[in-house]
């Protein structure tokens, strides 16, 4: 009797965490086979699950419009654009900020974190039609730092405020400048801090919509903006659009897999989140 | 928390020698000047600016004027503002109150051992990292009427289909379904990194005691996780009077202004109808409800500290 109800406590148990990763399977499977599958499959009802045979012509469409790989170059020029201006300013910030115990400056960058996105854009998107910027991918990557920069900081005040300054004391104390010691002795130990810092400004700049949304021209759309766009402006299928989501989303995802556990020390340790 | 206790440490240490101490702490001023001079241009700029534009009547390619508190006054009358504000409000309860279920559920879940515990984690953070555009376009497609797949699995179960975001009823608690899958992992993870950090003996206390599993949940694990599921309200409060990709991808305010937010109608006002002044007021009514909820949660947990 007493085995049985273990027995049942366990399936229930099993059952419960299934409930709770379904609604993620469902809806990324369902990208998926909706990727695969030809209109005809796509538009059924009851629908068709499993794509037979899976097609590939959505993707090739995709790839068709000559001007998806303008959108995809666009992203990669804003992310890592955004993520390498954010790691050059914020890394050394996060330990000036860490060694000075600067709370007021900390503080800065949470209300920074609490500020909604558009309430940035109006004043942002006045300045650079001042500065004749609009239609550049200026625009973009200087308001992706709006995201990265606070990101960066937060992340690496956390991380230098754990490191032992007993090595940078010693370094001082046989003559080093507080340059030198950040230099030669506390960046190399912050790597790991650098990581996490990287990759999660890297993935919250790529998913970011409402920044270029307002700020892209024809020509300078990042991709999220680009599938957007394809939704609203023109009737296209259901195949070919998933596949665009899928390609979409595709990179931050892998990221993800590879990267899990930075992922999650960066997120448990500030909640931080981009937009 | 343990921050200002760490400052207070070194604060009672270093008192013999505050000057010299400072003085120390200020030769680090130049590693933050880059990044100042980013936040403020980005960042500090734009907050100013905005209070200056908002009491302008100001329009993109049209004169502009002073025009002193006229905007806010217009706002306060504005009815649908007023409807906007509430729906917000609205949406944000919902969406604060199914991710944090969930999420502190999920936390137990998780941190309990069980074969496949890592891909089981991985599989539910996804929904977090995804790109809310991309996914919100898949979950527009899930919520045709007629050839969408929920309907379906309604239908299948028995249950009368529903007209998910194509009808004023049902697109709030629809978008908060999509919020919810975007953001439970969120609260999963901060709950999660609680649930590490809490100390054992208690449980084994309790144990002795003769508590059962849920007693031991209610008086010891709830109370010690308290720190971390407020922090986790706050954001998720945050980010859910925030929201904005996926109801603008999904609904964009429709059918009618059924799901319009302040969000949305602030990015309506600012870049269909070009109103910059109003919509600047928009943004600092905005920010000052935001802030209040924030303080407002930040209050309930330090009287909770103190009983």
């Amino acid at each position: 009797m007493r085995k049985f109800k273990r027995i049942a406590s366990q399936a229930g148990f099993g059952f419960a965490v299934l409930m709770l990763i379904s609604p993620a399977i469902l809806v990324f499977l369902w990208m998926i086979s909706l990727s695969l599958k030809n209109e005809v499959d796509n538009m059924a009802f009851p629908p068709v699950f499993v794509p037979d045979p899976p097609t590939l012509a959505n993707f090739a469409e995709v790839f068709a419009r000559n001007d998806f790989l303008t959108y995809t170059l666009n992203s990669i020029i804003t992310s890592f654009g955004a993520t390498a201006l954010a790691i050059a300013v914020g890394v050394p910030a996060g330990y000036g900020i860490a060694k000075m115990r600067a709370t007021r400056a900390a503080v800065l960058i949470l209300i920074a974190r609490i500020t909604p996105g558009l309430s940035y854009l109006i004043p942002l998107f006045l300045l650079f039609q001042w500065l004749g910027l609009t239609g550049t991918l200026t625009p973009i990557v200087v308001t992706h730092l709006v995201i990265t920069v606070p990101i960066v900081v937060w992340v690496m005040i956390g991380f230098f405020e754990g490191l032992p300054g007993e090595l940078e004391e010693a370094a001082l104390v046989d003559g080093a400048t507080i340059w030198q010691a950040f230099r030669h002795v506390a960046l190399p130990l912050s790597r790991p801090g650098i990581t996490v810092a990287t990759i999660l400004s890297f993935i919250f700049s790529w998913n970011n919509f409402i920044f270029a949304v307002v700020l892209a021209g024809r020509e300078t759309r990042t991709l999220p903006v680009a599938v957007y766009n394809v939704l609203t402006f023109e009737q296209v299928s259901w195949g070919p659009l998933a596949a665009a989501a899928l390609l979409v989303t595709a990179p931050v995802l892998l990221l993800t897999l590879i990267a899990q556990k930075e992922i999650v020390t960066g997120l448990t340790a500030g909640g931080v989140k981009g937009g | 928390m343990s921050a200002s206790a760490g400052t207070g440490v070194a604060g009672g240490v270093a008192t013999p020698a505050r000057p010299l101490r400072r003085n120390y702490a200020r030769r680090y001023a130049g590693f933050i000047v880059p990044a100042a001079v980013v936040v403020v241009a980005v960042i500090v700029f734009p907050w100013v600016f905005t209070l200056y534009m908002s009491v302008h009547d100001w329009k993109i390619g049209g004169a502009r004027s002073y025009v002193g508190l006229e905007n806010y006054i217009t706002l306060f009358s504005d009815e649908r503002f007023g409807w906007a504000v509430l729906r917000t409000l609205w949406f944000t309860l919902l969406a604060v109150v199914a991710p944090m279920v969930l999420g502190v559920l999920a936390a137990v879940c998780f941190h309990r051992k069980f074969p496949l515990r890592g891909v089981a984690r991985t599989i539910f953070i996804l929904p977090m990292m995804a790109t809310p555009v991309a996914v919100a376009l898949v979950w527009t497609m899930m919520f045709h009427p007629q050839l969408g797949v929920l309907n379906w699995i309604l239908t299948s179960l028995g249950l009368p289909p529903s007209a998910w975001v194509y009808d004023a009823s049902t697109v709030i608690p629809t978008l908060v379904l999509v919020e919810t899958w975007h953001w439970t992992p969120l609260v999963m993870l901060i709950v999660l990194g609680g649930l590490a950090s809490l100390p054992t003996d208690p449980y084994e206390a309790a144990k002795i005691d003769g508590a059962n599993g849920w007693q031991a949940f209610r008086h010891i694990t709830l109370p010690l996780l308290m720190p971390f599921i407020v922090v986790s309200l706050i954001i998720r409060t945050i980010d859910a009077l925030k929201a904005f990709d996926t109801i603008f991808v999904i609904t964009q305010g429709g059918p009618g202004t059924a799901s319009e937010t302040i969000n949305i109608l602030l990015y309506l006002q600012a870049f269909a109808f070009y109103q910059m002044g109003y919509a600047s007021a928009i943004v600092v009514v905005f920010f000052a409800i935001i802030i209040l909820l924030a303080l407002a949660l930040l209050w309930t947990r330090s009287r909770a500290r103190i009983a």
